[in-house]
């Protein structure tokens, strides 16, 4: 059994969990046909980076979009920032928005604006001056290493750079939770890495929340086995035998949440369909 | 039999389901132009793209469709001698029914389609929900603007079509039916009353809102990635033409027992 370790983000210090982030208390929603998720409940606890895995198709990004209020269940109840939004006024569900930022599978960028204007589109919104709007624009740029990209549309981005402007796009307000929609779907290896080197830079340079969903299975122990090196500016590899004790799994089947727990916990279960899926 | 009572029960639940929510659609993108934030710059936009985007088919379908109107009818009135009458036909016809019906029309397949296909590119690609997640109604920022854009220009470029159609009417009638101009722009002008230029400008009022609601409903409902695009996009401009036509017929007999009592 690995230990392991409790990785402290470098600017902000995770305190003892008053109340989650995220709540789900016996969750069901079921469009036509059968139930899409069937009661399910799971807590996103502060400075906690939550993996939900599973395969294509079986509700992992309703499942995000319930948590953001963007979807609505048929019954159960969810809690954000521990106010229940199951039934919340989209207006007030909006405000609540603001403090979470959203990755989409695809990166759902705004095609007929610059890049400049959809990471700054938050900011453009709350009417913000000029002047500080790019100067955040082109510090979240910076952070996901595309400011050369600021006058660009989507349209001549790659796959793997429309993913990364789009994490700049959901970071640039500081959110205080972040979901992540497949990031690294359909990219390549390297972009892969690279998107994942992102994920892991925000989650321990900021310490921000998450909730990621991915079925790549390399994608999610990369997150749990790395972190990231500020004085070397790239991601590098725990020492051996050490995960992050912050990182931990959840795993859907056929609409149901049949796995709630760490890394070891993971790796060691006995569930058949489980270990078919990590093999 | 049962079997074909289950399909009717379930088309008319289908139909009843659809007239709620775009019932429930209108009404969000109303009230939402009453709420803060306003989009004034993407009204201006809008303003821009249906109104000055539209002038050059509403201009040559209003300048031909007069001329054609003075070419029939002169030929017609010439019959009974009464061919002064022409430009009395032509101005009446354009004003109260041809110009606003026209120009609907026009405009909704150039427009219904181009914000059913705008729109549903956006929630096919996750757009929508992008704006949602960044805290953006897209009732306000989207279908609100549209839908003020569109009456406000439906209504002007109606104007332009009365205008130009009379012009086209007068083109037709003095250079190809040797007739008076000054008899032409007399007779014109001494058959509209008030009642004939309230009739034909509330009715864009209506289609407008037609065009832009229908438009917009049918985009923001898509499914089915692009092929659901160009299903909302045909759906759109058909669904809006044929309420042009249908809703012309009935303003047309409520605006007569208003202003006329028949």
């Amino acid at each position: 059994m690995p230990d392991s370790i409790l990785l402290q983000p470098e600017t902000v210090a995770v305190e003892t969990p008053a109340q989650p982030v995220v709540l789900f208390e016996h969750v069901s929603l079921r469009f036509d046909g059968p139930p899409v998720l069937e009661d399910v409940s799971f807590r996103v606890e502060k400075g906690e980076t939550r993996i939900l895995l599973g395969p294509a198709g079986v509700g992992k990004s309703v499942l995000l979009k319930l948590a953001n209020g963007i979807l609505r269940p048929d019954s159960g109840r969810i809690f954000l920032f521990g106010e229940e939004i199951t039934a919340m006024p989209e207006d007030e569900l909006l405000k609540m928005r603001m403090r979470t930022g959203m990755v989409f599978q695809e990166g759902a960028l705004f095609d007929s604006l610059t890049v400049r204007d959809n990471v700054g589109y938050q900011l453009m919104e709350q009417h913000l001056p000029i002047d500080q709007i790019d100067q955040r624009v082109h510090e979240a740029l910076r952070f996901v290493e595309l400011e050369h990209t600021y006058e660009m549309l989507p349209a001549s981005l790659s796959g793997g750079m429309r993913r990364r402007v789009a994490i700049a796009r959901a970071i640039i307000n500081q959110p205080e939770l972040l979901l992540y929609d497949s990031p690294t779907g359909g990219l390549d290896p390297v972009t892969s890495t690279t998107i994942d080197e992102l994920i892991i830079k925000e989650r321990d340079v900021y310490g921000t929340p998450s909730l990621l969903v991915t079925h790549r299975l390399q994608d999610a122990f990369t997150m749990a086995t790395h972190r990231f090196d500020s004085e070397k500016g790239e991601m590098v590899p725990l020492p051996q035998g050490q995960i992050n004790a912050l990182t931990s799994f959840l795993v859907l089947h056929q609409g149901r949440l049949i796995f709630d727990g760490s890394t070891e916990a993971l790796v060691g279960s006995d569930d058949p369909f489980l270990k078919e899926f990590l093999a | 039999m049962a079997f074909a009572l289950d399909q009717i029960d379930s088309l008319a639940k289908r139909m009843l389901f659809a007239v709620q929510e775009y019932t429930l659609f209108c009404w969000q993108g109303v009230s939402s132009l009453f709420r803060a934030p306003h989009y004034w710059a993407d009204i201006m936009t809008q303003c821009d793209l249906i109104g000055v985007g539209s002038l050059p088919i509403v201009v040559l379908t209003g300048f031909f469709t007069g001329g054609v109107l003075a070419l029939q009818s002169a030929a017609s009135l010439a019959q009974f001698g009464a061919q002064a009458y022409t430009g009395r036909f032509v101005s009446l016809s354009m004003i109260r029914e041809l110009a606003p019906v026209l120009t609907g029309l026009m405009v909704s397949g150039r427009n219904a389609s181009g914000m059913a296909s705008e729109l549903g590119s956006m929630v096919v690609t996750e757009q929508i929900d992008a704006m949602r997640a960044l805290g953006t109604d897209p009732m306000k920022k989207l279908v609100s603007p549209r839908v003020l854009a569109t009456v406000v220009m439906l209504f002007l470029l109606t104007i332009v079509s009365d205008t130009l159609g009379t012009a086209g009417g007068a083109f037709v009638a003095v250079v190809i039916s040797k007739q008076n101009g000054t008899q032409f722009f007399t007779s014109a002008y001494q058959a509209l009353g008030y009642d004939d230029i309230a009739q034909g400008l509330t009715k864009p009022l209506f289609f407008g809102f037609i065009i832009a609601t229908v438009g917009c409903f049918f985009g923001m409902k898509t499914s089915g990635g692009t092929q659901g695009v160009g299903r909302s996009t045909t759906q759109a401009v058909v669904v809006s033409s044929v309420l042009i036509i249908f809703g012309d017929f009935i303003l047309s007999r409520a605006l007569l027992w208003l202003y006329s009592g028949v």
